[in-house]
C-alpha cells in the first residue's frame, strides 16, 4: 500500500473529508463522555445548549470568541507566511501590560482607548520582532524562541503584579489597579453584555482578509509561505516581508490582551488568558488559515469551551473534555486535508 | 557563590534536575536524527508524568510505572509518526496538536480518576541509592553517587543512545534516514519503518523523562508541572548540535543554572533581585544557547522533509 497524490480533488473529497473529521471529533467526544460515566448524547446536547441555548450563553460565547479571533488571526497571518509564531500568549500579555500602563491614569479622555490599542499592538509586535530578527539574521528557529518567550513573559507579568504594577488595594491578590472608566471598552449596545472588542475583532478579520487578498504585501506573504526560495528568486524582499508579517501578527495577538483588559477584566492578572495564545493555533488551523474562517472557527471553539463549562457543572464530566475535543478536531482536520489530496493505492 | 559551587548538595541537585531533561532530550534527538521534529514533546512529558504516577498509585512497582510511561509515550509517538511520516503532514502543526491533545488527556484522566482532591495524593518515590565505595568519596561521593536509580538510568540511556547511533548498523541507518532517505530506501531498508520506530522510541524516552518528575523528583502529579521543560529539550538538541554527548553537557549546564538560581535566591543577591528574574534565567539561557549554536550546527539534512517513495 502506498499513497498517491490526487491532481484535482473533486468536491466530494473536498467536503467529505473535513465533514468526516468533524464527525470523528463528535465520536471522540461521545466516547470520552461514556468513559466519564455520562450519557454521550446528553453530554453533547448539554454542550450545545450551554454554548448557544440562551441569550446569556450566546453572549458568553461571543465574549469568549473575541480574544480567540484576535489570536487566531495573529497565527493565521504568521502561519500563512510559514512564520511559526507560537508566542501569541506572550504577545497577548505584552498588549495587556501596555493597556494597563496607559489606562490607569497616565492618559485621560477619549484618546485613551485608541492610543492604548496602538501602543498594545506595538508592544506585541516588538515581542515577536526579536525572535523573527533572530530567524532572518542568524537562522535561529522561531518555534522554540517564541515558545520560550511565553514562559519569560508569564514570569515578567508575575513580577509586575508583585512589584511595579501591584494594586495597593488588591488585598494581597496579585493584580494591577483597575482601568479608569475612559479606558474601558464600551458595550456594543445598551444593556448588552458584549463589548466593542468583538466588533473590532470582526473588523480586524475583514482587514486582514483585505490585506491578504488585495495588497502587494498580502501577495508577498503568501508567496513567501508557499515557496521561500522561489519568492527570493523572484526578487521579493523576503526579510522585509517576514518582518512585516511578524509586526502584523504580534500586533493582532496583542489586541487580544488589550480587548480582554479593556473589555472584560478591567485590570491585569496572571490568569488573564487561559491559553488564548495556544488555542489561537487551533482556531487558525480549523479555519484553514483563512481570516474570515477564523471568525467562524473562533465562535465554534469558544462555543465548545463555554458549552463544556456548563455541561461539566451539570454532568460532572471534567471540562478538559473541551481541550481534548479541540485538539482532536485539529489533528482530524489536518489529516482530512491531507486525505483530500492523496489516495491509498495497492502495490 | 563559591560556597554554593563547592557544596555537594548543589552538584547532586544539578544531576537531579538534568535527569528528566536528559531522557527527553535523547528522545527528541533520536526523532530529529531520523528526520522528524517532535513538538509533541511537552505533552508527551505530561502524559509520562501522569501515567507513570498513576500506575504506581494503582499499585505497580516504581519501575513498572516507568515502563508504563514509556509505553504510553511510544503509543502517542506512533500516532504522531503515522500523521507525519506516511501522510507527511506539517510536523509543526501535528506536534503542537499532539502536545495539546496529550496534555488535555492527562488532565482529563486525572480529574476523572481523582474528582475531588484538594491536595494531590502522594506515592512512595524512588529513594537515593548510594553506590557502594564511590559514594564514600569526599565531596564527589555525595554529589554524584547518591542519586535515585532513575538518574543513573538517564546517564546510561544517553550512553546507550550514543552507542547505538554511532557504533551499530541500526544507528547508521537512523542517521542516514535523517540525511538522505532515498539512499536508505535504495539499500532496501524501509524509511517509513525506521522513522516510525525512531519516533516511537524517542517519544517513549520523552515520557520517561516526564515520569522522572512524579516518580523521582516529586511524589505527586501537579498540573503544569512539566512547565516548558519539553521546549527546553528541543533547544538542548540544537545546543548539542544533534550529538548525544554535547546534548548531555547542555542539559548539565542548564541544570547547573537552574540549581544555581534557586540557591542564589536565598543569598543577599536574592533579597534585592526579584525571584522571577532568576526563574527566567533558564529560558533566557535556552534562547541564548540557540543563538550561539545555530550558526555552526549541522542540522540533519532531511529534518522536517517528508519522504515519499519514488519522488525526487
Amino acid at each position: 500500500m502506498r499513497l498517491e497524490p490526487v491532481a484535482q480533488p473533486g468536491l466530494a473529497r473536498q467536503i467529505g473529508f473535513p465533514a468526516l473529521a468533524l464527525l470523528a471529533t463528535l465520536g471522540v467526544g461521545m466516547i470520552l463522555a461514556a468513559i466519564a460515566g455520562a450519557d454521550p448524547f446528553a453530554v453533547l446536547g448539554q454542550i450545545v445548549i450551554g454554548a448557544v441555548g440562551s441569550r446569556l450563553a450566546l453572549l458568553e460565547t461571543l465574549n469568549r470568541a473575541t480574544p480567540l479571533i484576535f489570536t487566531g488571526l495573529a497565527i493565521a497571518v504568521a502561519f500563512r507566511a510559514k512564520l511559526w509564531n507560537i508566542g501569541a500568549e506572550a504577545q497577548l500579555y505584552a498588549g495587556a501590560i501596555v493597556t494597563v500602563a496607559l489606562g490607569t491614569g497616565v492618559l485621560g479622555g477619549p484618546v485613551v482607548l485608541p492610543i492604548s490599542a496602538l501602543a498594545a499592538m506595538l508592544a506585541g509586535a516588538l515581542v515577536l520582532l526579536g525572535p523573527v530578527l533572530l530567524k532572518v539574521r542568524l537562522g535561529v528557529d522561531e518555534v522554540v524562541t517564541t515558545l520560550l518567550f511565553n514562559f519569560i513573559m508569564a514570569l515578567f507579568v508575575s513580577y509586575l503584579l508583585e512589584g511595579p504594577m501591584k494594586d495597593p488595594m488588591g488585598m494581597g491578590w496579585p493584580k494591577s489597579p483597575a482601568l479608569i472608566p475612559e479606558a474601558r471598552l464600551p458595550r456594543m449596545a445598551e444593556g448588552l453584555r458584549l463589548h466593542w472588542g468583538f466588533g473590532l475583532a470582526l473588523i480586524s478579520a475583514v482587514g486582514v482578509w483585505v490585506i491578504q487578498t488585495r495588497t502587494t504585501l498580502g501577495f508577498e506573504m503568501r508567496a513567501v509561505g508557499a515557496n521561500l526560495r522561489a519568492a527570493r528568486f523572484a526578487g521579493m524582499p523576503v526579510t522585509s516581508v517576514l518582518i512585516k508579517t511578524a509586526l502584523l501578527s504580534g500586533g493582532l495577538a496583542a489586541l487580544a490582551g488589550w480587548a480582554q483588559v479593556a473589555g472584560v477584566k478591567g485590570h491585569l492578572s496572571a490568569d488573564l488568558s487561559p491559553g488564548f495564545g495556544y488555542t489561537g493555533i487551533i482556531v487558525a488551523m480549523l479555519a484553514l488559515l483563512h481570516p474570515l474562517g477564523v471568525v467562524v472557527s473562533a465562535l465554534f471553539v469558544a462555543g465548545v469551551f463555554v458549552g463544556a463549562d456548563a455541561m461539566s457543572r451539570a454532568a460532572g464530566v471534567p471540562t478538559y473534555i473541551a481541550d481534548m475535543l479541540l485538539a482532536a478536531a485539529l489533528l482530524f482536520m489536518v489529516l482530512a486535508l491531507a486525505l483530500t489530496r492523496v489516495r491509498v493505492v495497492r502495490g | 557563590m563559591i560556597e554554593i559551587l563547592l557544596s555537594a548538595s548543589f552538584w547532586a541537585a544539578v544531576l537531579r534536575i538534568a535527569s528528566p531533561l536528559i531522557f527527553a532530550t535523547m528522545g527528541a534527538l533520536i526523532c530529529e536524527r531520523a528526520g522528524v521534529l517532535n513538538l509533541g514533546i511537552e505533552g508527551i512529558m505530561v502524559i509520562g508524568a501522569f501515567v507513570g504516577w498513576m500506575a504506581v498509585y494503582l499499585g505497580l512497582p516504581l519501575w513498572g510505572g516507568v515502563a508504563v510511561a514509556f509505553a504510553a509515550g511510544a503509543a502517542i509517538g506512533l500516532l504522531h509518526g503515522i500523521l507525519v511520516v506516511p501522510f507527511g503532514l506539517s510536523q509543526h502543526v501535528v506536534g503542537l496538536g499532539i502536545t495539546l491533545l496529550a496534555t488535555a488527556t492527562a488532565y482529563f484522566a486525572y480529574r476523572l480518576a481523582l474528582p475531588q482532591v484538594t491536595t494531590p495524593p502522594k506515592i512512595e518515590p524512588f529513594q537515593p541509592w548510594e553506590v557502594p565505595l564511590l559514594s564514600d568519596l569526599p565531596l564527589v561521593g555525595q554529589a554524584l553517587f547518591a542519586q535515585t536509580p532513575l538518574t543513573y538510568a538517564a546517564f546510561a540511556c544517553a550512553g546507550l543512545v550514543a552507542f547505538v547511533l554511532y557504533r551499530t548498523p541500526l544507528g547508521l541507518a537512523l542517521r542516514a534516514v535523517g540525511e538522505n532517505p532515498a539512499a536508505v530506501e535504495a539499500q532496501g531498508v524501509s524509511v517509513t519503518g525506521l522513522r516510525l520506530g525512531a519516533v516511537m522510541v524517542g517519544s517513549g524516552l520523552m515520557a520517561v523523562g516526564g515520569s522522572f518528575l512524579t516518580l523521582s523528583a516529586f511524589s505527586s502529579f501537579f498540573f503544569e508541572m512539566v512547565n516548558g521543560r519539553g521546549w527546553v529539550c528541543i533547544a538542548l538538541v540544537v545546543f548539542g548540535a544533534w550529538r548525544p554527548g554535547k546534548a548531555v553537557l547542555g542539559a548539565l549546564l542548564f541544570a547547573g543554572f537552574d540549581a544555581l538560581q534557586i540557591r542564589l535566591q536565598q543569598t543577599p543577591v536574592g533579597a534585592v533581585v526579584p525571584y522571577q528574574l532568576f526563574l527566567m534565567l533558564p529560558y533566557v539561557l535556552s534562547i541564548l544557547a540557540l543563538v550561539v549554536m545555530s550558526r555552526r550546527a549541522q542540522v540533519p539534512a532531511a529534518l522536517m522533509v517528508p519522504y515519499a517513495k519514488g519522488e525526487r
